[in-house]
């Protein structure tokens, strides 16, 4: 007999006295990304370039989905495509058999682009455009309603094209965690949702398929999940009890945080978040225990975003200068900023150099190229002895960043997938002025 | 894919890192396979036993493998 495995792992005990200003490990240079070299990629792409790892992609993706099938028999995840939606990307997660999660028209398009099945797309947010939810019926796609407008114009339609709609209702509660998301969907707590539901199930070419929430991003919560997936089941027991509409499934999005450090925190993200197993026991308890019959347990949609790719994106840049303020402080500027960083933001991400540097260490002002006050990339972070064109790596930027980015002063650089086997890809081009201006068009007294 | 020589290593899974004062607990086969690695075995030795102990496929290990060596690289753990 074999013994029982578990995969092996190892956590960190916080005791003594707190570093807020890192660890030796915060200077161990990066001189390599998925074995490839970081001087490599700058050759070959330029600098700053945005490098993402498929092997890091892959294996959050298969560890999230493990965290929940271990616990529960039914489970589909959905890629929230506004998260990183280079079509690489998504293919990618579609290959690993995720579906799509949409937000916008265009986002749709690329879905089905990426050759997702319509009725795996869920369509999701406040605007969707008539042509768009018309498209979504055709192709019998997850539309989550969110608001009466749309459940009005979406009643309109099916009638127009004779067709019914699959839909789910977006709904939003008080989970103990504050502000309330309540712009969006339908709120549960005043019966605004059960109105909703009963409008939906009177309605002749609406099938309502399911029930759905987000309730914020990078939750640090997982009772919030609890209280969520409790109020949710509420609504699919009445759905199937009251209204003999057992719904088929429950989505409850998005949020899980990534294990990237927000600006303010004390501790380092990898030592306070809660894991996806964390999240994943509080969700699928509260259903299991809710009282559902083991053959109508409804499927479990996950709409993760961040959790399972932030930590597979670099972005790799290059210092243009050293400077010292005017109160003595060192600044360093880079050839990236909050431009195409929007998450600096955010978050005090982890930076490393890309060469062996010397032991000596100084705490430096992370600026970027912009002509901008604002753009401030690390506002005190300790690094070693960095010199114009030494390049560093920051860490955990894969989320976001490449779909908020902004074309702003500087041009968008190169994105660059390494696969499974260590190659590199280049999966978005460095922008050119030819692209920059293709859309622009001169009144013919200006010629 | 070697420990770092000074980490000291407990039976039950404590792990002590005396150049930064970081500790670390594991989980038993985390433990077992620091065991391996401290007692000099190769990647390929230490896998091979693990697969002959342990119900896991060899995919599966591979990946957790290197999941796990993420984590001791992380932690400042490996001799790199
Ligand atoms: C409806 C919906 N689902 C999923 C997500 C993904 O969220 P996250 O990246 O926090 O997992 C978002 C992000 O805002 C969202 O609005």
């Amino acid at each position: 007999m074999k013994q029982k495995y578990e995969r092996p792992t190892i956590r960190k005990m916080n005791t003594g006295l707190m570093n807020k200003f890192g660890t030796r490990t915060d200077f161990d240079p990066v001189e390599t990304i998925d074995g490839v070299q970081v001087k490599s990629l700058v050759a070959e792409y330029g600098s700053p370039v945005f490098v993402l790892s498929e092997k890091q992609i892959r294996r959050n993706y298969q560890a999230a989905v493990r965290s929940f099938k271990t616990r529960y028999p039914k489970v589909q995840f959905a890629w929230s495509y506004k998260t990183n939606y280079l079509n690489a990307v998504c293919r990618v997660f579609h290959q690993e058999g995720s579906w799509a999660e949409v937000v916008s028209g265009f986002e749709y398009h690329k879905a089905l682009g990426n050759g997702v099945a319509g009725n795996q797309i869920i369509f999701n947010g406040p605007d969707k455009k008539e042509a768009d939810l018309t498209l979504a019926v055709e192709n019998h796609s997850l539309i989550h309603i969110d608001h009466y407008d749309e459940l009005y114009l979406l009643i309109d339609i099916c009638k127009r094209i004779n067709k019914t709609a699959k839909v789910a209702i977006r709904v939003n509660f008080d989970t103990g965690v504050y502000p309330i998301w309540d712009r969006f969907g339908f709120n549960y707590e005043n019966g605004q949702a059960w109105a909703a539901i009963n409008k939906i199930i009177t309605a002749e070419n609406l099938e309502l398929v399911g029930l759905h929430c987000h309730i914020g991003t990078f939750m640090l919560s997982t009772a919030a999940y609890s209280v969520a997936a409790t109020k949710l089941c509420d609504l699919a027991m009445r759905c199937k009890m009251e209204l003999q509409n057992p719904v088929q499934y429950l989505d409850l999005g998005g949020g899980f945080p990534s294990t990237n450090t927000l600006k303010g925190a004390y501790l380092p993200g990898v030592d306070t978040v809660p894991s996806v197993e964390d999240f994943a026991e509080a969700i699928t308890n509260t259903i299991l225990n809710f009282g559902f019959a083991a053959d109508e347990l409804p499927l479990l949609i996950l709409e993760s975003g961040r959790v399972l790719i932030d930590d597979a994106g670099y972005l790799v840049g290059s210092v243009l200068a050293n400077k010292r303020l005017s109160d003595g402080r060192r600044a360093t500027i880079l050839d990236f900023g909050i431009n195409i960083l929007f998450t600096s933001n955010w978050y005090d991400h982890k930076i490393s150099v890309a060469k062996e540097a010397g032991q000596y260490t100084e705490e430096t002002v992370l600026f970027g190229p912009l002509c901008m006050n604002i753009d401030v990339v690390r506002e005190s972070i300790t690094l070693p002895l960095l010199e114009r064109g030494d390049q560093v790596v920051v860490h955990k930027v894969g989320a976001y960043n490449m779909t908020q980015w902004m074309q702003f002063i500087n041009m968008r650089p190169a994105v660059v997938l390494i696969d499974m086997q260590g190659k590199s890809h280049q999966i978005r081009k460095p922008e050119t002025l030819a692209y920059l201006e293709m859309m622009e068009e001169i009144p013919e007294y200006l010629k | 894919m070697k420990l770092k020589a000074n980490i000291a290593t407990s039976e039950n899974g404590f792990i002590f890192n005396p150049a930064t004062g970081d500790s670390f607990t594991s989980n038993a086969i985390a433990a077992e396979i620091l065991g391996y690695m401290k007692s000099g075995g190769s990647e390929e030795e230490i896998k091979k036993k693990i697969l002959e102990n342990y119900d896991v496929e060899p995919n599966q290990f591979e990946r957790d493998w290197d999941d796990y060596m993420l984590q001791l690289k992380e932690a400042n753990l490996l001799d790199l």
